[in-house]
Protein backbone atom coordinates (compact mmCIF):
# COMPACT_ATOMS: atom_id res chain seq x y z
CA UNK A 1 0.00 0.00 0.00
CA UNK A 2 1.40 3.32 -1.08
CA UNK A 3 0.02 6.75 -0.18
CA UNK A 4 -1.32 9.07 -2.86
CA UNK A 5 1.31 11.51 -4.10
CA UNK A 6 1.92 14.64 -2.04
CA UNK A 7 4.39 17.47 -1.72
CA UNK A 8 6.73 17.21 1.24
CA UNK A 9 7.88 20.13 3.35
CA UNK A 10 10.21 19.63 6.30
CA UNK A 11 10.36 22.37 8.93
CA UNK A 12 12.81 22.85 11.79
CA UNK A 13 10.92 25.20 14.09
CA UNK A 14 7.42 25.92 15.36
CA UNK A 15 7.44 29.26 13.51
CA UNK A 16 8.28 27.53 10.23
CA UNK A 17 5.52 25.00 10.86
CA UNK A 18 2.97 27.77 11.37
CA UNK A 19 4.18 29.59 8.26
CA UNK A 20 3.87 26.41 6.21
CA UNK A 21 0.34 25.85 7.56
CA UNK A 22 -0.58 29.41 6.57
CA UNK A 23 0.83 28.91 3.10
CA UNK A 24 -0.76 25.56 2.32
CA UNK A 25 -4.01 25.89 4.25
CA UNK A 26 -6.54 23.11 4.19
CA UNK A 27 -4.52 21.04 1.72
CA UNK A 28 -1.82 20.42 4.28
CA UNK A 29 -1.38 17.92 7.11
CA UNK A 30 1.24 18.00 9.84
CA UNK A 31 3.33 14.83 10.17
CA UNK A 32 4.75 14.11 13.63
CA UNK A 33 5.62 10.44 14.18
CA UNK A 34 3.35 9.42 11.33
CA UNK A 35 1.93 6.41 13.15
CA UNK A 36 -1.66 7.52 12.81
CA UNK A 37 -1.40 9.60 9.66
CA UNK A 38 0.69 7.27 7.47
CA UNK A 39 -1.56 4.21 7.98
CA UNK A 40 -4.53 6.40 6.97
CA UNK A 41 -2.65 7.70 3.94
CA UNK A 42 -1.64 4.19 2.90
CA UNK A 43 -5.30 3.17 2.99
CA UNK A 44 -6.06 6.41 1.10
CA UNK A 45 -8.46 7.42 3.84
CA UNK A 46 -6.34 10.57 3.98
CA UNK A 47 -4.74 12.16 0.93
CA UNK A 48 -3.27 15.54 1.87
CA UNK A 49 -1.74 17.50 -1.02
CA UNK A 50 1.05 18.72 1.24
CA UNK A 51 2.67 16.96 4.19
CA UNK A 52 4.49 19.23 6.62
CA UNK A 53 7.03 17.15 8.55
CA UNK A 54 7.42 18.55 12.08
CA UNK A 55 9.27 15.47 13.32
CA UNK A 56 12.53 17.41 13.71
CA UNK A 57 11.16 20.42 15.56
CA UNK A 58 13.38 19.86 18.59
CA UNK A 59 12.03 22.87 20.52
CA UNK A 60 8.77 20.91 20.97
CA UNK A 61 10.47 17.83 22.43
CA UNK A 62 11.15 16.99 26.05
CA UNK A 63 9.72 17.10 29.55
CA UNK A 64 10.14 20.05 31.93
CA UNK A 65 9.13 20.83 35.49
CA UNK A 66 6.55 23.62 35.50
CA UNK A 67 6.31 23.87 39.28
CA UNK A 68 2.78 22.69 39.95
CA UNK A 69 2.65 20.79 36.67
CA UNK A 70 4.76 18.71 34.29
CA UNK A 71 5.09 20.21 30.80
CA UNK A 72 5.55 17.81 27.89
CA UNK A 73 6.47 19.02 24.43
CA UNK A 74 3.96 17.89 21.80
CA UNK A 75 6.67 16.14 19.77
CA UNK A 76 7.97 14.04 22.66
CA UNK A 77 7.88 10.42 21.57
CA UNK A 78 5.96 7.80 23.56
CA UNK A 79 9.26 6.07 24.37
CA UNK A 80 10.73 9.24 25.83
CA UNK A 81 7.60 9.85 27.93
CA UNK A 82 7.52 6.27 29.18
CA UNK A 83 11.06 6.32 30.61
CA UNK A 84 11.14 9.95 31.78
CA UNK A 85 11.95 10.30 35.50
CA UNK A 86 9.79 13.39 36.04
CA UNK A 87 6.80 11.74 34.35
CA UNK A 88 7.25 8.58 36.42
CA UNK A 89 7.61 10.55 39.66
CA UNK A 90 4.94 13.24 39.25
CA UNK A 91 2.37 12.01 36.71
CA UNK A 92 2.92 8.23 36.75
CA UNK A 93 -0.51 7.54 35.24
CA UNK A 94 0.77 8.94 31.94
CA UNK A 95 3.77 6.60 32.00
CA UNK A 96 1.47 3.65 32.76
CA UNK A 97 -0.87 4.49 29.87
CA UNK A 98 1.98 5.20 27.47
CA UNK A 99 3.55 1.80 28.13
CA UNK A 100 0.35 0.25 26.75
CA UNK A 101 0.44 2.15 23.44
CA UNK A 102 1.00 -0.29 20.55
CA UNK A 103 4.40 -1.96 20.70
CA UNK A 104 8.02 -0.88 21.13
CA UNK A 105 8.41 0.03 17.47
CA UNK A 106 5.28 2.21 17.55
CA UNK A 107 6.46 3.94 20.72
CA UNK A 108 9.81 4.73 19.09
CA UNK A 109 8.00 6.83 16.47
CA UNK A 110 4.65 8.04 17.79
CA UNK A 111 4.39 11.26 19.78
CA UNK A 112 2.13 12.40 22.60
CA UNK A 113 1.01 15.38 20.52
CA UNK A 114 0.08 13.22 17.55
CA UNK A 115 -1.86 10.88 19.82
CA UNK A 116 -3.93 13.76 21.13
CA UNK A 117 -4.29 15.84 17.96
CA UNK A 118 -5.60 12.76 16.17
CA UNK A 119 -8.61 12.75 18.53
CA UNK A 120 -9.14 9.00 18.40
CA UNK A 121 -11.52 7.67 21.09
CA UNK A 122 -9.59 4.36 20.98
CA UNK A 123 -6.30 6.03 21.92
CA UNK A 124 -4.96 5.37 25.41
CA UNK A 125 -3.36 8.74 26.17
CA UNK A 126 -6.45 11.01 26.15
CA UNK A 127 -8.09 8.99 28.95
CA UNK A 128 -5.10 9.70 31.20
CA UNK A 129 -5.11 13.39 30.31
CA UNK A 130 -8.83 13.64 31.12
CA UNK A 131 -8.37 11.85 34.45
CA UNK A 132 -5.52 14.21 35.40
CA UNK A 133 -7.19 17.39 34.09
CA UNK A 134 -4.41 18.22 31.66
CA UNK A 135 -4.27 21.43 29.66
CA UNK A 136 -3.22 21.54 26.00
CA UNK A 137 -1.30 24.52 24.73
CA UNK A 138 -1.70 25.52 21.08
CA UNK A 139 -0.01 28.24 19.06
CA UNK A 140 -1.95 30.06 16.35
CA UNK A 141 -1.04 32.19 13.36
CA UNK A 142 -0.80 35.34 15.49
CA UNK A 143 1.87 33.60 17.57
CA UNK A 144 -0.32 33.74 20.66
CA UNK A 145 -0.67 30.73 22.94
CA UNK A 146 -4.06 29.30 23.68
CA UNK A 147 -4.78 26.98 26.59
CA UNK A 148 -7.45 24.34 26.12
CA UNK A 149 -8.69 22.04 28.89
CA UNK A 150 -8.80 18.33 28.14
CA UNK A 151 -12.61 18.48 28.42
CA UNK A 152 -12.85 21.13 25.70
CA UNK A 153 -10.09 19.67 23.55
CA UNK A 154 -11.76 16.46 22.40
CA UNK A 155 -14.76 17.61 20.42
CA UNK A 156 -15.81 14.64 18.29
CA UNK A 157 -14.73 11.53 16.38
CA UNK A 158 -11.19 12.35 15.16
CA UNK A 159 -12.01 15.98 15.91
CA UNK A 160 -10.37 18.36 18.34
CA UNK A 161 -10.60 22.03 19.29
CA UNK A 162 -7.42 22.72 17.31
CA UNK A 163 -7.90 24.96 14.29
CA UNK A 164 -6.46 23.68 11.01
CA UNK A 165 -3.75 26.36 11.06
CA UNK A 166 -2.84 25.85 14.73
CA UNK A 167 0.03 23.87 16.21
CA UNK A 168 -0.25 21.86 19.41
CA UNK A 169 2.92 22.75 21.31
CA UNK A 170 2.68 21.45 24.86
CA UNK A 171 0.68 19.32 27.27
CA UNK A 172 0.57 20.47 30.90
CA UNK A 173 -0.36 17.94 33.54
CA UNK A 174 -0.93 18.94 37.19
CA UNK A 175 1.36 16.94 39.46
CA UNK A 176 -0.51 14.11 41.15
CA UNK A 177 1.22 14.63 44.48
CA UNK A 178 1.28 10.95 45.29
CA UNK A 179 -2.44 10.34 44.71
CA UNK A 180 -3.22 6.72 43.78
CA UNK A 181 -3.58 5.93 40.07
CA UNK A 182 -4.24 3.06 37.68
CA UNK A 183 -4.45 2.35 33.96
CA UNK A 184 -6.49 -0.65 32.85
CA UNK A 185 -6.71 -1.82 29.25
CA UNK A 186 -8.65 -4.77 27.91
CA UNK A 187 -7.43 -6.30 24.66
CA UNK A 188 -7.85 -9.69 23.03
CA UNK A 189 -4.27 -9.85 21.82
CA UNK A 190 -1.01 -8.21 22.91
CA UNK A 191 -0.28 -5.00 20.98
CA UNK A 192 -3.94 -4.37 20.13
CA UNK A 193 -5.87 -1.19 20.64
CA UNK A 194 -8.10 -1.22 23.71
CA UNK A 195 -11.57 -2.72 23.43
CA UNK A 196 -12.16 -0.62 26.54
CA UNK A 197 -9.65 1.14 28.76
CA UNK A 198 -9.81 3.13 31.99
CA UNK A 199 -7.50 5.74 33.53
CA UNK A 200 -8.13 6.63 37.16
CA UNK A 201 -6.67 8.85 39.86
CA UNK A 202 -8.32 8.74 43.26
CA UNK A 203 -7.43 9.90 46.77
CA UNK A 204 -6.81 13.05 48.85
CA UNK A 205 -10.02 14.60 47.58
CA UNK A 206 -9.11 14.01 43.93
CA UNK A 207 -11.27 11.83 41.67
CA UNK A 208 -10.58 11.59 37.94
CA UNK A 209 -11.67 8.78 35.61
CA UNK A 210 -11.13 8.77 31.83
CA UNK A 211 -12.44 6.13 29.43
CA UNK A 212 -11.01 4.63 26.24
CA UNK A 213 -13.35 3.62 23.42
CA UNK A 214 -16.57 4.29 25.33
CA UNK A 215 -17.93 7.07 23.11
CA UNK A 216 -17.28 8.70 19.73
CA UNK A 217 -14.61 10.82 21.43
CA UNK A 218 -12.40 10.44 24.51
CA UNK A 219 -14.67 10.97 27.53
CA UNK A 220 -14.55 10.97 31.29
CA UNK A 221 -16.76 8.80 33.52
CA UNK A 222 -18.43 11.83 35.07
CA UNK A 223 -20.96 9.79 37.06
CA UNK A 224 -18.16 7.78 38.70
CA UNK A 225 -16.23 10.94 39.55
CA UNK A 226 -19.31 12.57 41.09
CA UNK A 227 -20.07 9.48 43.19
CA UNK A 228 -16.49 9.28 44.43
CA UNK A 229 -16.54 12.96 45.40
CA UNK A 230 -19.67 12.28 47.40
CA UNK A 231 -17.87 9.50 49.21
CA UNK A 232 -19.16 6.40 47.43
CA UNK A 233 -17.06 3.25 47.67
CA UNK A 234 -15.21 1.81 44.68
CA UNK A 235 -17.83 -0.83 43.89
CA UNK A 236 -20.78 1.57 43.99
CA UNK A 237 -18.96 4.24 41.99
CA UNK A 238 -17.65 1.79 39.37
CA UNK A 239 -21.20 0.53 38.78
CA UNK A 240 -21.87 3.93 37.18
CA UNK A 241 -18.98 3.73 34.67
CA UNK A 242 -21.25 3.35 31.63
CA UNK A 243 -23.74 6.06 32.68
CA UNK A 244 -24.01 8.97 30.30
CA UNK A 245 -21.57 7.63 27.69
CA UNK A 246 -22.41 6.12 24.32
CA UNK A 247 -20.15 3.30 23.16
CA UNK A 248 -20.67 1.67 19.78
CA UNK A 249 -20.60 -1.97 18.82
CA UNK A 250 -18.07 -3.42 16.39
CA UNK A 251 -16.38 -6.72 15.54
CA UNK A 252 -14.73 -6.85 18.96
CA UNK A 253 -17.56 -6.00 21.29
CA UNK A 254 -21.25 -5.18 21.54
CA UNK A 255 -22.49 -2.07 23.31
CA UNK A 256 -23.52 -4.15 26.33
CA UNK A 257 -20.14 -5.85 26.53
CA UNK A 258 -18.35 -2.50 26.42
CA UNK A 259 -20.58 -1.19 29.20
CA UNK A 260 -19.79 -4.30 31.23
CA UNK A 261 -16.05 -3.91 30.61
CA UNK A 262 -16.17 -0.25 31.64
CA UNK A 263 -17.71 -1.18 34.99
CA UNK A 264 -15.31 -4.06 35.63
CA UNK A 265 -12.19 -2.14 34.57
CA UNK A 266 -13.21 0.95 36.56
CA UNK A 267 -13.59 -1.20 39.67
CA UNK A 268 -10.15 -2.71 39.08
CA UNK A 269 -8.68 0.74 38.47
CA UNK A 270 -10.18 2.20 41.66
CA UNK A 271 -9.00 -0.80 43.68
CA UNK A 272 -5.49 -0.48 42.30
CA UNK A 273 -5.48 3.29 42.86
CA UNK A 274 -6.44 2.64 46.50
CA UNK A 275 -3.26 0.59 46.68
CA UNK B 1 13.45 14.69 -3.77
CA UNK B 2 17.08 13.71 -3.31
CA UNK B 3 17.81 12.06 0.02
CA UNK B 4 20.88 10.57 1.64
CA UNK B 5 20.41 7.79 4.15
CA UNK B 6 23.30 6.07 5.87
CA UNK B 7 22.47 2.39 5.56
CA UNK B 8 24.65 -0.08 7.44
CA UNK B 9 27.35 2.55 7.74
CA UNK B 10 27.48 3.57 4.07
CA UNK B 11 25.83 6.67 2.61
CA UNK B 12 23.16 5.95 -0.01
CA UNK B 13 21.75 8.75 -2.13
CA UNK B 14 18.66 8.41 -4.29
CA UNK B 15 15.99 10.57 -5.86
CA UNK B 16 12.69 9.44 -4.35
CA UNK B 17 9.06 10.43 -4.40
CA UNK B 18 8.02 11.78 -0.98
CA UNK B 19 5.52 8.95 -0.70
CA UNK B 20 8.21 6.25 -0.97
CA UNK B 21 8.17 4.07 2.13
CA UNK B 22 11.46 3.38 3.87
CA UNK B 23 11.03 -0.37 3.37
CA UNK B 24 10.76 0.12 -0.41
CA UNK B 25 13.75 2.46 -0.33
CA UNK B 26 15.79 -0.22 1.42
CA UNK B 27 14.67 -3.09 -0.78
CA UNK B 28 14.45 -1.41 -4.18
CA UNK B 29 16.70 1.66 -4.11
CA UNK B 30 19.41 0.40 -1.76
CA UNK B 31 18.99 -3.18 -3.05
CA UNK B 32 18.88 -4.72 0.41
CA UNK B 33 16.13 -7.33 0.32
CA UNK B 34 16.79 -8.84 3.75
CA UNK B 35 14.06 -6.65 5.24
CA UNK B 36 10.73 -8.33 4.51
CA UNK B 37 7.25 -6.93 4.03
CA UNK B 38 4.54 -8.93 5.78
CA UNK B 39 1.35 -7.11 6.62
CA UNK B 40 2.13 -3.67 5.20
CA UNK B 41 -0.08 -2.24 7.97
CA UNK B 42 2.42 -1.82 10.86
CA UNK B 43 1.16 -4.93 12.63
CA UNK B 44 3.57 -7.80 11.99
CA UNK B 45 7.06 -6.39 12.50
CA UNK B 46 8.62 -8.24 9.54
CA UNK B 47 9.89 -4.91 8.21
CA UNK B 48 11.61 -3.88 11.47
CA UNK B 49 14.93 -2.05 11.02
CA UNK B 50 16.89 0.30 13.27
CA UNK B 51 16.48 4.02 12.72
CA UNK B 52 19.20 5.81 14.67
CA UNK B 53 19.66 2.65 16.70
CA UNK B 54 16.03 1.97 17.62
CA UNK B 55 13.62 -0.58 16.17
CA UNK B 56 10.96 0.89 13.88
CA UNK B 57 8.55 -0.58 11.35
CA UNK B 58 9.92 0.58 8.01
CA UNK B 59 6.54 0.13 6.29
CA UNK B 60 5.28 3.05 8.39
CA UNK B 61 8.17 5.46 7.89
CA UNK B 62 8.65 7.58 4.78
CA UNK B 63 12.07 7.40 3.16
CA UNK B 64 12.21 11.20 3.34
CA UNK B 65 11.80 10.98 7.12
CA UNK B 66 15.04 8.97 7.19
CA UNK B 67 16.92 11.58 5.14
CA UNK B 68 20.20 12.32 6.91
CA UNK B 69 19.59 9.56 9.46
CA UNK B 70 21.20 6.17 10.13
CA UNK B 71 19.48 2.92 9.29
CA UNK B 72 20.68 -0.58 10.12
CA UNK B 73 19.17 -3.61 8.43
CA UNK B 74 19.72 -7.32 8.97
CA UNK B 75 22.50 -7.15 6.35
CA UNK B 76 24.43 -4.77 8.58
CA UNK B 77 24.76 -7.06 11.59
CA UNK B 78 27.35 -9.70 10.73
CA UNK B 79 31.04 -8.77 10.74
CA UNK B 80 32.87 -8.38 7.43
CA UNK B 81 34.37 -11.86 7.80
CA UNK B 82 30.89 -13.37 8.14
CA UNK B 83 30.94 -13.78 11.93
CA UNK B 84 27.33 -13.55 13.00
CA UNK B 85 26.04 -10.93 15.43
CA UNK B 86 25.48 -12.58 18.85
CA UNK B 87 21.72 -12.31 18.33
CA UNK B 88 21.93 -14.02 14.93
CA UNK B 89 24.15 -16.70 16.48
CA UNK B 90 21.64 -17.23 19.28
CA UNK B 91 18.74 -17.56 16.81
CA UNK B 92 20.84 -20.10 14.90
CA UNK B 93 21.76 -22.12 17.99
CA UNK B 94 18.29 -22.09 19.54
CA UNK B 95 16.54 -22.99 16.28
CA UNK B 96 14.53 -19.79 16.62
CA UNK B 97 13.21 -19.88 13.06
CA UNK B 98 11.42 -22.17 10.71
CA UNK B 99 10.41 -20.50 7.42
CA UNK B 100 12.51 -17.48 8.35
CA UNK B 101 10.14 -14.84 7.08
CA UNK B 102 9.77 -13.04 10.40
CA UNK B 103 13.41 -13.54 11.34
CA UNK B 104 15.08 -10.34 10.07
CA UNK B 105 12.45 -8.27 11.89
CA UNK B 106 12.62 -10.46 15.01
CA UNK B 107 16.40 -10.15 15.19
CA UNK B 108 16.34 -6.36 14.73
CA UNK B 109 13.56 -5.95 17.32
CA UNK B 110 15.39 -8.25 19.76
CA UNK B 111 18.64 -6.30 19.54
CA UNK B 112 16.77 -3.04 20.15
CA UNK B 113 14.98 -4.66 23.10
CA UNK B 114 18.23 -5.73 24.77
CA UNK B 115 19.73 -2.29 24.15
CA UNK B 116 16.89 -0.91 26.28
CA UNK B 117 16.54 -3.77 28.78
CA UNK B 118 19.96 -5.52 28.91
CA UNK B 119 18.95 -7.90 31.73
CA UNK B 120 15.59 -8.80 30.18
CA UNK B 121 13.54 -11.54 31.81
CA UNK B 122 11.37 -13.98 29.87
CA UNK B 123 8.36 -11.73 30.53
CA UNK B 124 10.30 -8.67 29.28
CA UNK B 125 11.18 -10.52 26.08
CA UNK B 126 7.66 -11.73 25.42
CA UNK B 127 6.22 -8.27 26.01
CA UNK B 128 9.05 -6.47 24.23
CA UNK B 129 8.49 -8.51 21.06
CA UNK B 130 4.70 -8.02 21.02
CA UNK B 131 5.02 -6.06 17.78
CA UNK B 132 6.54 -9.01 15.90
CA UNK B 133 4.43 -11.92 14.70
CA UNK B 134 5.73 -15.38 13.86
CA UNK B 135 3.46 -17.86 12.12
CA UNK B 136 5.76 -20.87 12.56
CA UNK B 137 7.69 -21.22 15.77
CA UNK B 138 5.17 -20.58 18.51
CA UNK B 139 7.73 -18.07 19.82
CA UNK B 140 9.25 -20.44 22.37
CA UNK B 141 12.66 -20.76 20.73
CA UNK B 142 12.72 -17.08 19.79
CA UNK B 143 12.35 -16.16 23.46
CA UNK B 144 15.05 -18.70 24.33
CA UNK B 145 17.40 -17.18 21.78
CA UNK B 146 16.92 -13.64 23.04
CA UNK B 147 17.49 -14.77 26.63
CA UNK B 148 20.63 -16.62 25.54
CA UNK B 149 21.91 -13.49 23.78
CA UNK B 150 21.09 -11.45 26.89
CA UNK B 151 23.08 -13.85 29.05
CA UNK B 152 26.00 -13.75 26.67
CA UNK B 153 26.00 -9.99 26.69
CA UNK B 154 26.25 -9.72 30.47
C1 LIG C 1 0.42 -0.68 14.85
C2 LIG C 1 -0.03 0.50 15.67
C3 LIG C 1 -0.59 0.28 16.92
C4 LIG C 1 -1.01 1.34 17.71
N1 LIG C 1 -1.56 1.06 18.93
C5 LIG C 1 -1.97 2.07 19.71
C6 LIG C 1 -2.55 1.81 20.99
O1 LIG C 1 -2.67 0.66 21.43
N2 LIG C 1 -2.96 2.87 21.73
C7 LIG C 1 -2.82 4.16 21.30
O2 LIG C 1 -3.19 5.07 22.03
N3 LIG C 1 -2.27 4.45 20.10
C8 LIG C 1 -1.84 3.44 19.30
N4 LIG C 1 -1.29 3.72 18.07
C9 LIG C 1 -1.20 5.13 17.62
C10 LIG C 1 0.08 5.76 18.09
O3 LIG C 1 -0.03 6.09 19.45
C11 LIG C 1 0.38 7.04 17.29
O4 LIG C 1 1.72 7.32 17.51
C12 LIG C 1 -0.39 8.25 17.65
O5 LIG C 1 -1.77 8.03 17.61
C13 LIG C 1 -0.11 9.41 16.71
O6 LIG C 1 1.11 10.03 16.99
P1 LIG C 1 2.07 10.41 15.79
O7 LIG C 1 3.14 11.26 16.37
O8 LIG C 1 2.49 9.19 15.09
O9 LIG C 1 1.12 11.35 14.91
P2 LIG C 1 0.93 11.52 13.35
O10 LIG C 1 0.43 10.27 12.75
O11 LIG C 1 2.13 12.13 12.77
O12 LIG C 1 -0.24 12.61 13.36
C14 LIG C 1 -1.55 12.27 13.78
C15 LIG C 1 -2.46 13.47 13.57
O13 LIG C 1 -2.16 14.53 14.47
C16 LIG C 1 -1.78 15.72 13.79
N5 LIG C 1 -0.68 16.30 14.57
C17 LIG C 1 0.43 15.65 14.99
N6 LIG C 1 1.19 16.47 15.75
C18 LIG C 1 0.53 17.66 15.82
C19 LIG C 1 0.81 18.91 16.47
N7 LIG C 1 1.91 19.10 17.22
N8 LIG C 1 -0.09 19.94 16.31
C20 LIG C 1 -1.21 19.75 15.58
N9 LIG C 1 -1.52 18.60 14.95
C21 LIG C 1 -0.66 17.56 15.06
C22 LIG C 1 -1.40 15.27 12.40
O14 LIG C 1 -1.60 16.28 11.46
C23 LIG C 1 -2.33 14.10 12.18
O15 LIG C 1 -3.59 14.54 11.80
C24 LIG C 1 -0.85 2.67 17.25
C25 LIG C 1 -0.29 2.92 16.00
C26 LIG C 1 0.13 1.85 15.20
C27 LIG C 1 0.73 2.14 13.87
S1 LIG D 1 5.20 -5.10 7.06
FE1 LIG D 1 5.65 -3.50 8.44
S2 LIG D 1 4.75 -4.20 10.26
FE2 LIG D 1 4.15 -5.74 8.85
S1 LIG E 1 9.74 -18.53 11.26
FE1 LIG E 1 8.10 -18.47 9.84
S2 LIG E 1 7.06 -16.67 10.43
FE2 LIG E 1 8.52 -16.86 11.97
Amino acid sequence: MIPAAFDYVRVDSADEALAALAEHGDDAKLLAGGHSLLPLMKLRLAAPAVVIDIGRVDELKGVTDGGDHVAIGALTRHRDVEINDLVNAEVPLLAAATRHVGDAQVRHRGTIGGSIAHGDPASDIPSALLAMNATMVARGQDGAQREISADDFFSGFLETALNADELLTEIRIPKLGGVGFSFQKFTRRAQDWAIVGVSAVHGNGTAGVGLVNMDSKPVRAAAVEAALREGAGAADAAALAAEGVHPSSDLNASVEYRQHLARVLTKRALDEAAG
Amino acid sequence: MQITVTVNGAATTHDVEPRRLLVHYLREDAGLTGTNIGCDTSSCGACTVHLNGEAVKSCTVLAVQADGQEVTTIEGLAAADGTLHPMQQAFHECHALQCGYCTPGMVMASISLLDEVPDATEADVREGLEGNLCRCTGYHNIVKAVLQAAGGAQ
